[in-house]
C-alpha cells in the first residue's frame, strides 16, 4: 500500500527528522500507485503495474546542500538515510544560490482525489483496450491504444515547521485509429481525475471517426492558411509560451521576455483577448495546491488582455529582485468563448481544421519560433463546411504569432490537466507538405 | 502542459530535475559508486530462482534481469556548482511467455521470496493478458550461451576519478567561456554504469559491465542593446567510453573547416569552450541565409542527428508493424518497400549499417537484453533498403530466424524491447577531406553541430537546424550565416547524396536519451559518419520579427 493518509506520512517523516543534525532539514515523501495497458494491431501488447514510494531527505549545513533517497521506511533505514544527506551535505561545494526551507505554510485543500479512480483494477483497463479495438475492427480499422491510471500522494515536513500532504488521481488515455487501407488516420486524447467522467468508448468513436473521414486526403498547397486549432493542437504552441515565462532568463536577456534592462511584464505581447491564468481549484482541472518546495499554489494570472501580468521568480531570483516568489503553476487555464467546434467551422470562408501538432521543436529561442507537423485528422473547410481531408503540413510558426492572430476563441476543453479553447487564427504559417499518414 | 513539463520548469536551476526519471535512482554518496554490488554467484542462484519459479508455473520461456545502475551527474553554471548527483539504482525484471503471451514484472526485493513474487505476478499477467492475444509469442532461436562475460573496454572508470577533479574541469571551461566573452554557461557530465546480469532458460548466464559519459555545455552571448542572444553547443559526442574521453588528446583532434576544431575519441572541453564563446558572439552578427536551394555539407556532429531520425526510426521493425502507432508514429519503409529488393533509399554509395559491437559507441555490448551476441549487419547497401532491426520475437515476420540483437531496457523495473542499435553511415572509399569538398561546392552552406529537429509520424519530411552555419562560395567559405534551416524528403534527400568524405574524418555523435515505448524509455545509441554533401536541398529562413 503506497498511499499514505496525512497521519500515516507524517509519523514517517517525524521519525526521519529526529534523526537530523544538521541546520536545517526537509523531507518529502511520495507514493504513487499506478497501472497501465497498451495494445497495438488491434491486440494488447504489454500491461503493467507499479508501485513506488520514495523519501527525498535534503540536509544543510549553511549553504551546502545533500539530498539522499530511500524506498524503505523502518527506524534503522530512516536514520541511515538522514547520515547519507548529511555526509552528502558536508562534501558539496557551498552554492551561494541556496535558500534554506520555508516556514510554516497556509495551503488550500485540493480537490484531485477520486477513490474510485484510485480503484481502477487490470478488468477495467482490458475494457478500455477492447472497448477501441473491438468498433475499431468491425470497421476495417486497427487501434493501438495507451491507458494509465495512477493514484499518489505527496508530503513534506521539514525543521522550520512546514508541513504540507496532498493525494491525487489521474487518468490518462491516447488512441490512435488506423484504416487498414493506411490512407486514414485519427487520435484522440482524454484525462481525468474522476474515472466516472471518462468514456473510452465514445474517445475511441471520435478517433476512428477522424481516421475514416481522413482517407485519402488531397495534397493543397503551403503556405499561410486560417486554421482552427483543436485543444491539442493550441496546447502544442502554448506549451512554448508558458516555458518561456521565466524571469529569471528573461532579465538575463536569453528569452523571448527579455527586453533591455529586464523583461516583458507590463508589456502587450499578444491579441487583447487572450487571457491566461493558473488556478488549482478549478473544478474541471484541479492541481496540487503546492510544490515540492513547500510554496503555496494560488490563482495567478499569466496574462490579461495580452499584457504580462506575471513571470515565474525561483525564491533567489526574487530575492535578488525584490520581489516576492512566483512559483511555476500545475495548471494552465486559458479563456475561451461560446463557439462550438461546428459553430467555428460554420462561420469559415477557407480554412483548415487541425487535430493536433506532432514533434514541435523550437527553432528559434528568441522569437520563440517552433516547427512542427499536423497529424492524425487534417481537414480542408469551404464556406462553412469541411470538405476534404487534406495531406500534413509541416509549420513554423510561434505562439506569438499565433495569438495576434486571434480571429475566435471558442469553448473550452481539458487537455494535459490544462483547460485550452478552440481557436480560430488567421495566417497560419505552413511551410511544406508531409506524405505521412 | 503536461506534469513533467512542470518538473523541468519548477526553477529550481538543479539540472538534475531536466532527466527523465527513469534515469535516477537513490541518490548516495560518491564513494558509494565503488562498492561491489552483489556477488556474481548470488545473482545466478537469484536468477535461477526466477527461471524455475516460471517454469513451475508453466511458462516456456524466462529470462530474469538482475540490474544495478550507477549514475553520476555533475551541473555547474558559471562559476557555480549547481548540483551533484549520485545515484544506484539495484533489482530484477522478469519476463515470461505464459499461454503463448509475454508477461512482466520487476521488484527491488531481490529476495528469494520477493524475486518468486515478481515471478507469480509476471505469469499471471501473462496469462490474463494471453485471452487478448492474437498469435503466440514466437522466439527466435538462440543458443545458451553459458557463464559468459563483457565489460565496455575503458581505460579509467569514471568512480575512480575525484567528483572534486570534475567540478574544477566544468568550472575552467565555465571560466574560459567567460573570459572569451559569453554571458552565460551552463555545464554537465554525466556518467553512467550499468552492471547487468542476464539469464534465461536457454542457458546463458551473462554479466555485463557498460559504462558511457557524455560532457556538454551550452555558451550564450547576449547582445543587451539589440535584444538578441545565441547559444552554441559543445561538439562533444556522447560516447561509450570511461573518464579518458576528458583526456583531450592532440592525436585525436580534426580541423574542421574555417578555424573549427571537432573531436574523435578524446574531448578537449576548455579548448571548444573557448571557441564556442567566440562563435556565439560571431554568431550575433552574423549575416541572415537567404532561402533557397544549396548543396549541403553536414559534418557528422550534425549528420549523426539526422541519420538518428531519417533512417534509425524507420527501420525499427516494430515501428513498420504499427506497435508504434500511438505515439511516435509508424514507417515510409514498409515491408513491401524492403521485399522488392531495389527499394532506392538513397543513391548508390548510401551504405549504412546497423551495429552492437563498434569500439567506442554507445550501443556496443557484448549481449543484448535478451542473451543474444551482438553483431554488425546491413541496412542500407548501394542504396537499397536490404533490412530492418529486429529482435528475437520479430525476426518471423520478415522471414528471419536469427535475432539482430538489439533489445534494451533501460533498467531492471522496465520490460526490454527493440531499440535502435548504432546506425552509421560508411565512410567513402576513396582519399577525399573536408577541404577537397568544400573546393567542389559552387554555392554551398557548411552546417555543424546538432540543432533543431523535427520529422514527421512516417519519417517522410523533416527540417533539421545546426549549431553553426558557413557559407560556402564557389569553394571557399565565406562567413558565417544564421536562421539556417533544411527540409527535406527523406527518400529524396538520400538520393541527393553525391559524395562522402574518407574515414580519416569519421566518427561518432550519440544521443544519450532517446526516448520510445508507452510507458516511455530511453536508450542510447551512436551514429558515425564521415562529412558529407548532399546537393541541392531546401533551406529556410527561420528568422522572425515578432
Amino acid at each position: 500500500m503506497a498511499i499514505y493518509t496525512e497521519e500515516e506520512a507524517r509519523k514517517v517523516m517525524e521519525k526521519a527528522l529526529s534523526f537530523s543534525k544538521a541546520d536545517a532539514c526537509e523531507i518529502n515523501l511520495d507514493g504513487s500507485e499506478s497501472g497501465n495497458i497498451r495494445y497495438a494491431r488491434n491486440s494488447v501488447s504489454t500491461a503493467g503495474h507499479r508501485s513506488n514510494q520514495t523519501l527525498v531527505v535534503q540536509s544543510n549545513f549553511g549553504k551546502q546542500s545533500g539530498t539522499a533517497t530511500i524506498d524503505e521506511f523502518d527506524d534503522e533505514s530512516l536514520k541511515r538515510v538522514v547520515a547519507r544527506s548529511e555526509e552528502l551535505a558536508k562534501l558539496s561545494p557551498e552554492n551561494p544560490e541556496f535558500m534554506g526551507p520555508l516556514g510554516p505554510q497556509v495551503y488550500d485543500n485540493a480537490i484531485n482525489y477520486v477513490e474510485e479512480t484510485a480503484n481502477i483494477t487490470p478488468d477495467f483497463r482490458a475494457e478500455v483496450a477492447n472497448s477501441s479495438i473491438a468498433p475499431a475492427a468491425s470497421q476495417d480499422v486497427t487501434a493501438a491504444g495507451f491507458l494509465n491510471d495512477s493514484a499518489s500522494f505527496s508530503a513534506m515536513l521539514n525543521s522550520k515547521g512546514l508541513f504540507a500532504y496532498n493525494k491525487e488521481t489521474n487518468l490518462e488515455f491516447t488512441v490512435t485509429m488506423r484504416t487498414n487501407d493506411g490512407t486514414g488516420s485519427g487520435w484522440v486524447t482524454r484525462d481525468v481525475n474522476d474515472v466516472s467522467k471518462f468514456d473510452s468508448a465514445e474517445a475511441s468513436k471520435v478517433a476512428i471517426d477522424k481516421a475514416v473521414r481522413s482517407r485519402e486526403a488531397k495534397a493543397i498547397e503551403p503556405g499561410k492558411y486560417t486554421v482552427i486549432l483543436e485543444p491539442s493542437a493550441g496546447l502544442g504552441l502554448l506549451s512554448g509560451l508558458g516555458r518561456a515565462m521565466n524571469a529569471r532568463t528573461a532579465d538575463e536577456g536569453r528569452s523571448f521576455m527579455s527586453k533591455e534592462g529586464g523583461n516583458k511584464i507590463g508589456e502587450k505581447i499578444v491579441d487583447e483577448r487572450v487571457k491566461l491564468w493558473s488556478d488549482p481549484l478549478n473544478p474541471a482541472v484541479p492541481g496540487a495546491t503546492w510544490n515540492g518546495a513547500g510554496q503555496p499554489l494560488k490563482k495567478t494570472t499569466w496574462i490579461e488582455d495580452g499584457i504580462v501580468k506575471n513571470l515565474a521568480y525561483g525564491r533567489f531570483w526574487a530575492k535578488e529582485k525584490g520581489v516576492e516568489p512566483v512559483p511555476f503553476p500545475s495548471n494552465f487555464i486559458m479563456a475561451g468563448g461560446d463557439d462550438s467546434l461546428e459553430d467555428l467551422i460554420k462561420s469559415t470562408k477557407k480554412g483548415i481544421l487541425v487535430t493536433r501538432l506532432w514533434y514541435i521543436r523550437s527553432v528559434d529561442p528568441q522569437t520563440l519560433l517552433y516547427t512542427g507537423l499536423t497529424r492524425d485528422g487534417t481537414f480542408y473547410i469551404e464556406n462553412g463546411v469541411i470538405k476534404y481531408p487534406v495531406k500534413n503540413f509541416r509549420f513554423n510558426e510561434s505562439p506569438i504569432i499565433m495569438l495576434n492572430n486571434l480571429e475566435t476563441l471558442g469553448q473550452q476543453v481539458r487537455v494535459d490537466g490544462n483547460l485550452i479553447p478552440y481557436m480560430k487564427i488567421r495566417d497560419f504559417t505552413f511551410t511544406s507538405l508531409s506524405d505521412a499518414v | 502542459m503536461k506534469r513533467r513539463d512542470f518538473v523541468q520548469m519548477s526553477g529550481l536551476g538543479a539540472g538534475a530535475l531536466l532527466l527523465p526519471t527513469s534515469m535516477m535512482g537513490n541518490s548516495i554518496v560518491a564513494e558509494a559508486l565503488l562498492a561491489p554490488g552483489m556477488d556474481i554467484i548470488v545473482k545466478k542462484r537469484m536468477a535461477d530462482v526466477a527461471l524455475n519459479t516460471a517454469k513451475s508455473m508453466g511458462a516456456t520461456y524466462a529470462d530474469a534481469r538482475i540490474g544495478r545502475y550507477l549514475n553520476q551527474y555533475v551541473f555547474t553554471r558559471e562559476d557555480k556548482v549547481q548540483n551533484v548527483v549520485n545515484t544506484e539504482s539495484f533489482g530484477i525484471g522478469i519476463r515470461v511467455i505464459a499461454n503463448g503471451t509475454w508477461g512482466f514484472a520487476s521488484t527491488n526485493d531481490v529476495s528469494e521470496d520477493g524475486i518468486q513474487k515478481a515471478t507469480q505476478q509476471a505469469v499471471a499477467i501473462a496469462k490474463a493478458n494471453s485471452k487478448f492475444q492474437k498469435e503466440p509469442v514466437v522466439l527466435a532461436p538462440v543458443s545458451g550461451q553459458g557463464e559468459v562475460s563483457w565489460k565496455t573496454p575503458i581505460q579509467k572508470d569514471f568512480k575512480n576519478v575525484p567528483v572534486s577533479e570534475k567540478v574544477d574541469l566544468l568550472l575552467n571551461a565555465n571560466a574560459a567561456a567567460l573570459d572569451n566573452g559569453a554571458n552565460f554557461v551552463n555545464s554537465a557530465l554525466f556518467m553512467v554504469n550499468e552492471q547487468k546480469y542476464f539469464a534465461s532458460t536457454d542457458g546463458s548466464y551473462i554479466d555485463q559491465d557498460v559504462h558511457r559519459i557524455w560532457p556538454t555545455f551550452g555558451v550564450t552571448a547576449v547582445d543587451q542593446a539589440e535584444g538578441k542572444f545565441k547559444t552554441r553547443q559543445a561538439m562533444s559526442a556522447p560516447m561509450g567510453m570511461g573518464y579518458e574521453y576528458m583526456d583531450g588528446l592532440a592525436s585525436e583532434k580534426l580541423e574542421g573547416a574555417a578555424g573549427l576544431k571537432l573531436y574523435r575519441n578524446s574531448y578537449d572541453m576548455v579548448e571548444d569552450a573557448t571557441i564556442a564563446a567566440q562563435q556565439a558572439k560571431e554568431m550575433l552578427t552574423a549575416k541572415s541565409v537567404d532561402p533557397g536551394k544549396y548543396d549541403l555539407v553536414l559534418e557528422p556532429n550534425h549528420l549523426g542527428l539526422t541519420i538518428h531520425e531519417s533512417v534509425g526510426h524507420p527501420t525499427e521493425l516494430d515501428r513498420v508493424l504499427g506497435y508504434e502507432a500511438n505515439y511516435a508514429g509508424t514507417s515510409f519503409a514498409t515491408i513491401d518497400k524492403w521485399k522488392s529488393k531495389n527499394f532506392k533509399y538513397g543513391s548508390d554509395i548510401v551504405n549504412i549499417v546497423a551495429d552492437k559491437t563498434q569500439v567506442g559507441s554507445l550501443g556496443a555490448v557484448g549481449y543484448d537484453d535478451e542473451g543474444v551476441p551482438c553483431k554488425q549487419w546491413d541496412i542500407i547497401r548501394n542504396g537499397v533498403l536490404v533490412n530492418y532491426q529486429a529482435i528475437r520475437d520479430q525476426v518471423k515476420m520478415i522471414d528471419q530466424d536469427e535475432s539482430h540483437g538489439c533489445c534494451y531496457a533501460q533498467s531492471w523495473n522496465d520490460v526490454q524491447f527493440q531499440r535502435m542499435p548504432n546506425i552509421s553511415l560508411e565512410a567513402g572509399n576513396e582519399p577525399y577531406s573536408v577541404s577537397d569538398m568544400i573546393k567542389d561546392v559552387e554555392k554551398g552552406i557548411y552546417i555543424v553541430g546538432r540543432g533543431s529537429y523535427s520529422i514527421d509520424q512516417q519519417r517522410y519530411n523533416f527540417q533539421f537546424g545546426g549549431t553553426v552555419f558557413y557559407e560556402i562560395k564557389n569553394g571557399e567559405i565565406v562567413g558565417m550565416l544564421n536562421d539556417v534551416a533544411y527540409q527535406s524528403n527523406t527518400q529524396e534527400f538520400w538520393n541527393s547524396c553525391a559524395k562522402i568524405c574518407d574515414k580519416s574524418d569519421y566518427r561518432l555523435m550519440g544521443s544519450f536519451f532517446d526516448g520510445k515505448g508507452q510507458p516511455p524509455q530511453v536508450s542510447a545509441v551512436s551514429h558515425g559518419s564521415s562529412t558529407t554533401r548532399f546537393n541541392d536541398i531546401n533551406v529556410i529562413n527561420t528568422g522572425r520579427s515578432v
